[in-house]
């Protein structure tokens, strides 16, 4: 730089250490990269945008107020259409490739189990939002939350339902065969056993998902001449299943897990009328929480309405920060140790977690479906 | 089992195998004339799915309501652009593979079967679509609890696949266009120096079973409401049995492998257990190669010389 005068070379590096100071800003090495995961395409993609807007509603509120110890948070989308194979090669992208400090995901709980082992080889923070099964948080992986509750507790919820309130005789019990549906049909079927109910299941069988003719499985259920069926499973079968049972006249209680609880229902069963009376259970309603109501306005005043898990994945972004603003550093096992042993407040209010990675307090809530095809809180 | 249960299951099994012979009908003519498998023909069904939700908004959206005219507009309308499809992927994907060994089509046919799906996934959608229930006409029979039942659209189903079926045997057995097909799939040289437009009957082969598929796909949308871009998937494995328990080639056959599958699929989970009802079905098929190799129907493979 020699041909440059004096005054011009100063310029020069004047403009040259302002450009880096602002590149700094928005360049890859200052921000800090968080992964999120779950049905991003597939039969569940539903459920993959409801995490994807949650949190990204919540890294922009979190990077307008300074980010993470002045960083911004860029959040990494991983794709696994709840494919247990496609959920670890994801895992192993967005540690591998895209270089994450941690993870909201994923969903299926057939896809988090493999995913997270991934993800605790590499002791990475990762918090579900919506995986329910126990096994998810029962194997001992020291970086696995969730901020949801767990399936031996959703279940029993129903089953006491079951027994209690609608006081079935004959109970038929259907689940989709995997890990999440199976699992959330065993734990309702274990609480009836200890209501001793368990001798009024007069069946328990399993369809198979991607199907959409249940009409052998209904004739059996009217042959069983069951009151009462409940299904563990998702909305993509619970719609046809429920429209078929209705259509071949069978008046019975429809009971299912948060699973099924979306406004896709209404479609996939082909009509409002299908779903009408239909219990669910699921995770509170979250839009219903005082301290949610901030954000869900400014979430419809963008177009967006955070039904379902949204506010969950928002939450667990939240938790993401607040870790890593409190334990500063992005080691996922004291990350780990900080949640564990701290209350963080979130969108849903304060959590707090048990030595597995569970939520210490959770609340389940029934729900039933209207004759307008949409869901209100029973109380 | 009482009565009205296991009539039924048969009603069940009836209406399920119809839709599995109507879309084994593509499989079989494609491979009786050119001796290949058309994997794309599930998505060409599942294509064909949308388009009858798409028809229907948009005759709905224009203000008519008389029923009838929307499902044969709807019908027509999709059948036309479905049998498109059917043309447009044989002319780009198999017709310049003609020469090649028997592998290349075959490639081929998967790699358009995923261009279909994700096409549609990324130009519809990746969520479950429907449409509302519009025909709630049942016919019943018996008495309180016990009746057996049958949706007009079920019944619609029935009657439509065996007139189908009906109508393209008496096509390939009497027409001249038939005549054309048979000495295609005969010898395909020696039609072609008899002044057969070879390439054109496959074409139409083509077309055909893409319209069969139309067919499938606005009557299984009407029956079960809902869609998505992977249905072709499922079910198109499904035909694909019933065609090879029937017979591959063999039109009769793509019905009897269906009527079996569906029967066999309701039965099996009525009595038994709906888990194994894919493995009861499969047994069955591994059972009927081994005993007959060719399918039930199917002609024994003579070794040319």
């Amino acid at each position: 730089m020699n041909h440059l005068s004096f005054p011009r070379r100063l310029l020069a590096v004047a403009l040259a250490g302002g450009l880096s100071s602002l590149s700094g800003l928005a360049g890859a090495a200052d921000t800090i990269k968080i992964g999120v995961a779950g049905p991003m395409t597939g039969g569940y993609a539903a459920f993959g945008e409801q995490f994807w807007r949650g949190a990204s509603q919540a890294a922009e509120d979190i990077n307008a107020a300074g980010g993470i110890g002045g960083k911004q948070i860029e959040l990494v989308k991983g794709d696994d259409a709840c494919e247990p194979k496609q959920a670890t090669a994801v895992a192993n992208r967005l540690l591998d490739q895209d270089k994450v400090a941690a993870v909201v995901g994923h969903f299926c709980s057939s896809s988090t189990i493999p995913a997270s082992e991934v993800y605790a080889d590499a002791g990475v923070l990762v918090i579900t939002p919506g995986s329910t099964n126990p096994k998810v948080t029962e194997r001992g992986l020291p970086t696995m939350f969730r901020m949801c509750g767990r399936d031996d507790q959703q279940g029993p919820l129903a089953a006491d339902f079951i027994v209690n309130e609608l006081k079935a005789k004959k109970i038929a019990v259907v689940h989709d065969k995997d890990t999440y549906g199976q699992g959330i049909a065993d734990a309702m079927r274990d609480r009836l056993k200890e209501l001793q109910a368990d001798d009024r299941v007069v069946l328990y069988e399993g369809l198979t998902r991607g199907e959409k003719d249940f009409n052998a499985l209904v004739t059996k259920i009217k042959a069983a001449d069951a009151d009462t069926v409940y299904f563990g499973g998702l909305y993509n079968e619970a719609g046809p299943l429920l429209r078929q049972l209705r259509e071949q006249g069978l008046k019975v209680n429809f009971l299912s897990g948060d699973g099924s609880l979306d406004p896709a229902i209404v479609t996939t069963a082909g009509g409002p009328q299908f779903v009408e009376g239909a219990y669910m259970t699921s995770v509170r309603e979250a839009r219903n929480i005082p301290t949610s109501q901030d954000v869900v306005r400014k979430m419809k005043e963008a177009g967006f309405d955070p039904a379902g898990f949204t506010l969950y994945a928002y939450a667990s972004l939240e938790a993401i920060a607040a870790s890593m603003n409190g334990a500063k550093t992005g080691d996922g096992m004291k990350l780990a140790e900080w949640l564990k042993s701290h209350t963080v407040s979130t969108v849903l209010g304060p959590k707090s977690w048990d030595s597995k990675g569970d939520l210490k307090e959770t609340s389940f809530s029934l729900f039933i479906w209207g004759a307008d095809g949409n869901y209100k809180e029973m109380q | 089992m009482d009565w009205h249960i296991l009539a039924q299951q048969l009603v069940n099994g009836l209406t399920l195998g119809s839709i599995y012979g109507l879309i084994a009908i593509g499989y079989t003519m494609v491979y009786g004339i050119v001796g290949m498998i058309n994997f794309a023909h599930g998505d060409v069904y599942m294509v064909s799915a949308y388009l009858t939700a798409i028809c229907l908004a948009v005759l709905f959206s224009f203000g008519i309501d008389s029923l009838p005219f929307a499902l044969l507009a709807t019908l027509a309308t999709t059948l036309l652009i479905t049998a498109a499809y059917g043309w447009t992927i044989e002319r780009i994907a198999y017709r310049p593979l003609r020469g090649a060994p028997r592998l290349a089509p075959l490639i081929s046919a998967i790699g358009m079967s995923l261009v279909l799906q994700n096409g549609v996934q990324l130009s519809q959608g990746a969520k479950t679509q429907g449409v509302p229930s519009l025909i709630p006409a049942t016919l019943r029979l018996g008495e309180g609890n016990d009746f057996v039942q049958i949706t007009l659209v079920q019944l619609m189903i029935i009657v439509v696949s065996l007139a189908s079926m009906a109508m393209l045997t008496w096509l390939i057995q009497r027409t001249s266009l038939g005549r054309q097909c048979r000495a295609t799939q005969q010898d395909r040289r020696m039609a072609a120096i008899l002044g057969i437009n070879t390439d054109r009957i496959i074409s139409t082969v083509f077309v055909i079973g893409a319209a069969m598929a139309a067919i499938a796909g606005v009557l299984v949308t009407l029956n079960y409401g809902s869609f998505d871009f992977y249905i072709g998937f499922v079910t198109g494995i499904k035909a694909f049995t019933a065609a090879v328990l029937g017979g591959i080639g063999s039109l009769p056959g793509a019905m009897l492998g269906g009527l079996i599958l569906g029967l066999s699929e309701a039965l099996f989970s009525g009595m038994v257990n709906t888990d194994y009802k894919d493995v009861f079905a499969f047994s069955l098929l591994v059972l009927v190669l081994i005993f007959r190799p060719t399918g039930l129907l199917g002609k024994p493979e003579v070794e040319k010389v």
